[in-house]
């Protein structure tokens, strides 16, 4: 079934328009109270059957959109490249095409090369979302993010959003920069020049090199994880020197004009790209943004299963449709 | 043996400076005469070419035929017959086969398999190292004795200063160009060009430095052994700018370059579009527009397809783990006529200049020319004829190309090998 409202499938925040974005943002709003209650489960997906289709580890990601499914009342299969026909070297066409030959509903997929999602997409006609395609986008951590930061502000339009760390081979930077900039954020990358992709300007955002300087300009803080394999690559010189250099430390956001509101997309490296002091203070919405990842995934799943946007609200208090 | 008898075709002949209308009649394997009117010799077969070019027949310095090895993928008998369909007579094939073809056993074969083809002419390209493996030189007098026109580690650039220094003066002895892929090895390694686009679509980029390195270093090499360096498919504005210096201090460089090089940006890698890879990458339009001004001014002295067959299977696959390359034989007249004659850059003369003249000058080859005596190798096309790029016509054995479904103007009609016609594109 196609949800007309977000389209077919979900692969990147670039494709979506501002009122898409907006839609899934108020679309989950309704479902972050479903999984406060004692019974953490509505019947919006009864039927639906959802495979989530994991080519790398996940932990968060996986589980997050597993909660969600079942939250929804969708049946859900997981799939794990180790054990599967895929370790064997089926490709991935052949291994979605038998997927699908079992009359599945929706694939969410999580895939180590960029793209791997719209090419899924352009070749079954269940369902996709991306939970993560190589260095190219991870939709809705950008959404979760989003959310997290509407909750806490209130609004998104002129907040002052950094994104710290390595931006050239993340897919969550990508996600973020669009999602924000689509509605109306003023966005900076801040990070080793080693570690930024090129022309990264021409997506609209501002380049900082130093974490000083964005800490001064900034509202809140994305803060990247550094993949640890980066050092064998000849990014950086170390991890030490990393910290040093672009840690968020407690030391430096002490010299903030403001409270800035710190995120992460996890796993974090306490200790490297950012201190356990500013990862469990006040200001961290870490754990919040993981709250908010179920709701927002409930509300991907549900709207591009079909759900009206109109009726999220009555989908999320139990009222069958 | 009677002979063609090509009438009333604007004849294009670089080589004698000639744009006339004319009768071009062909003998013994041999250009008997060109001129007005020449009357039908008793025997002799019409080909009438009114309203079509007939020009010495094209010349692709730089293609993959995948025999030995790869047989699934295009054999010498199969791109000999793309190529002759696309109006080539001839092609040169690069050495990265299995086995390579770094020893005159492996050229013999595939000349032999080109012989037993009969379509377009194929000079095999030798091995410039063993194996294409960088470290010793391959026996360059015995692959040329056996009929290689050049050497080239092609698809391996030659990563050791030594090892290139030492092709390029030791292949001074048998006259042959020494034609390299340029590509810093610790610089590529990545999926497209790198810029925008390949940040847009999280895609590992390769710099065009990349290319420019390698560039900068064969013409100096170049220049300090006399050796003559032919830069393959040339793709960035920084490589030309290097080359035009070099050919002003007198370096003997001669370049090339593809078809897809002028004609698309890596804004053709979007949608993950894997018939858009190819590795020197699609770069930006200020390259393609240089590439193009390259091709006028003759910085890049020719085009060629850098024809890489390959199964569909291998391309309908993640971009990050889909095989670099396109076909191109039976593209490359269409776009380079709708590319470059068509938005007025080059001349129908320059083209030709470009396709042939030129390509058989460096190369040391047969052909080339029109001039009475020549090689009977001559390529009859019409300059406007509109056509739909549909691989599932192609002759070639695989169907990768990002052209599907386009547009193009010219293209050719008859293709003449040794006096025989070796295609004839039915009405």
């Amino acid at each position: 079934m196609t949800g007309a409202a977000l389209g077919k499938d979900l692969t990147g925040l670039e494709y979506l328009s501002p009122d898409q974005i907006r839609l899934i943002l108020d679309t989950a709003e309704p479902f972050k109270e479903v999984s406060e209650r004692p019974i953490k489960k509505v019947p919006a997906l009864r039927g639906k059957t959802i495979v989530n289709l994991f080519f790398e580890a996940s932990t968060r990601t996986r589980i997050s959109f597993e909660f969600a499914e079942k939250r929804l009342s969708a049946d859900t299969v997981n799939v794990a490249a180790q054990g599967s026909s895929v370790s064997k070297g089926e490709t991935l066409v052949d291994t979605a095409k038998n997927l699908e030959a079992m009359r599945i509903d929706m694939v969410v997929i999580r895939h180590g090369s960029s793209g791997a999602a719209q090419f899924l997409g352009q070749r079954i006609r269940s369902n996709v979302i991306n939970a993560g395609d190589g260095k190219h986008e991870h939709p809705t951590q950008g959404l979760l993010d989003l959310l997290t930061l509407r909750d806490r502000f209130g609004r998104i339009a002129g907040l002052k959003v950094a994104i710290v760390g390595d931006v050239l081979h993340s897919r969550v930077a990508r996600s973020n920069i669009w999602g924000l900039t689509k509605l109306g954020a003023e966005v900076a990358v801040c990070g080793p020049a080693s570690l930024m992709p090129r022309n990264v300007h021409e997506l609209g955002v501002t380049i900082i090199p130093r974490i000083e300087d964005a800490i001064q300009w900034a509202d809140a803080l994305n803060i990247l994880r550094l993949q640890l394999e980066r050092m064998q690559g000849g990014f950086i010189p170390s991890l030490r020197e990393y910290n040093r250099v672009f840690g968020v430390t407690t030391e430096r956001l002490a010299r903030a004009p403001k409270e800035l509101v710190i995120l992460h997309p996890g796993p974090m490296n306490r200790g490297v790209e950012i201190d356990s002091d500013v990862a469990d203070g006040p200001h961290s919405v870490i754990l919040p943004q993981v709250t908010n990842g179920v709701a927002v995934r409930m509300a991907v799943l549900y709207l591009l299963a079909g759900g009206s946007p109109d009726w999220a609200g009555a989908a999320g208090k139990g009222e069958d449709h | 043996m009677s002979g063609i008898l090509i009438r009333g075709g604007r004849v294009i002949d670089p080589a004698r400076k000639a744009d006339e209308r004319a009768d071009v009649y062909l003998l013994d394997g041999k250009v008997e005469g060109v001129g007005r009117n020449l009357g039908t010799p008793p025997g002799a077969m019409v080909v009438d070419a009114t309203g079509q070019v007939v020009a010495p027949g094209l010349i692709d310095v730089h293609v993959h035929l995948r025999e030995p090895g790869q047989e699934d993928l295009e054999t010498v008998a199969t791109g000999a017959m793309a190529a002759a369909a696309g109006g080539f007579s001839a092609v040169c094939a690069m050495p990265n086969t299995d086995p390579v073809c770094d020893n005159q056993g492996v050229v013999g074969f595939v000349k032999a398999q080109a012989q037993r083809a009969g379509k377009a002419r194929v000079y095999p390209i030798g091995a410039i190292s063993l194996g294409q493996k960088g470290q010793q030189l391959a026996e360059f007098g015995e692959l040329v004795g056996a009929g290689a026109v050049a050497v080239s580690d092609d698809g391996k650039p030659v990563a050791s200063s030594h090892l290139m220094r030492t092709a390029l003066e030791y292949a001074r002895t048998f006259g042959i160009p020494v034609a390299d892929h340029c590509e810093d090895p610790t610089l590529a390694g990545g999926a497209m060009h790198e810029g925008l686009v390949s940040t847009r679509l999280g895609l590992k980029g390769i710099p065009a430095a990349a290319e420019e390195i390698m560039v900068a270093r064969d013409l100096l090499l170049a220049e300090l052994t006399g050796g003559h360096i032919h830069l393959c498919h040339m793709s960035t504005r920084g490589s030309v700018d290097l080359i035009r210096r070099a050919k002003e201090r007198g370096v003997r460089v001669t370049a090339e370059a593809c078809p897809h090089h002028f004609s698309l940006t890596h804004e053709a890698c979007e949608g993950y579009d894997t018939n858009a890879k190819m590795n020197p990458p699609l770069r930006e339009p200020e390259d393609r527009a240089a590439i193009r001004q390259a091709l006028k001014d003759g910085t890049i002295d020719v085009i060629a397809t850098d024809h890489a067959p390959h199964h569909y299977d291998a391309k309908e696959r993640e971009f990050d783990d889909a095989p670099n390359g396109i076909i191109g034989l039976e593209t490359a007249l269409g776009l380079a006529v709708t590319e470059l004659v068509g938005t007025g850059l080059l001349t129908l003369p320059e083209l030709v200049a470009r396709m042939s003249t030129t390509p058989a000058k460096i190369f040391g080859l047969p052909g080339g020319t029109l001039a009475p005596g020549s090689p009977a190798d001559v390529t009859v096309f019409d300059p406007a004829v509109e056509w739909t790029v549909r691989p599932q016509e192609f002759f070639s054995r695989s169907r990768n190309t990002p052209f599907a479904g386009r547009r193009l103007t010219g293209r050719a009609t008859v293709t003449i090998v040794r006096g025989q016609i070796v295609f004839q594109r039915p009405d």
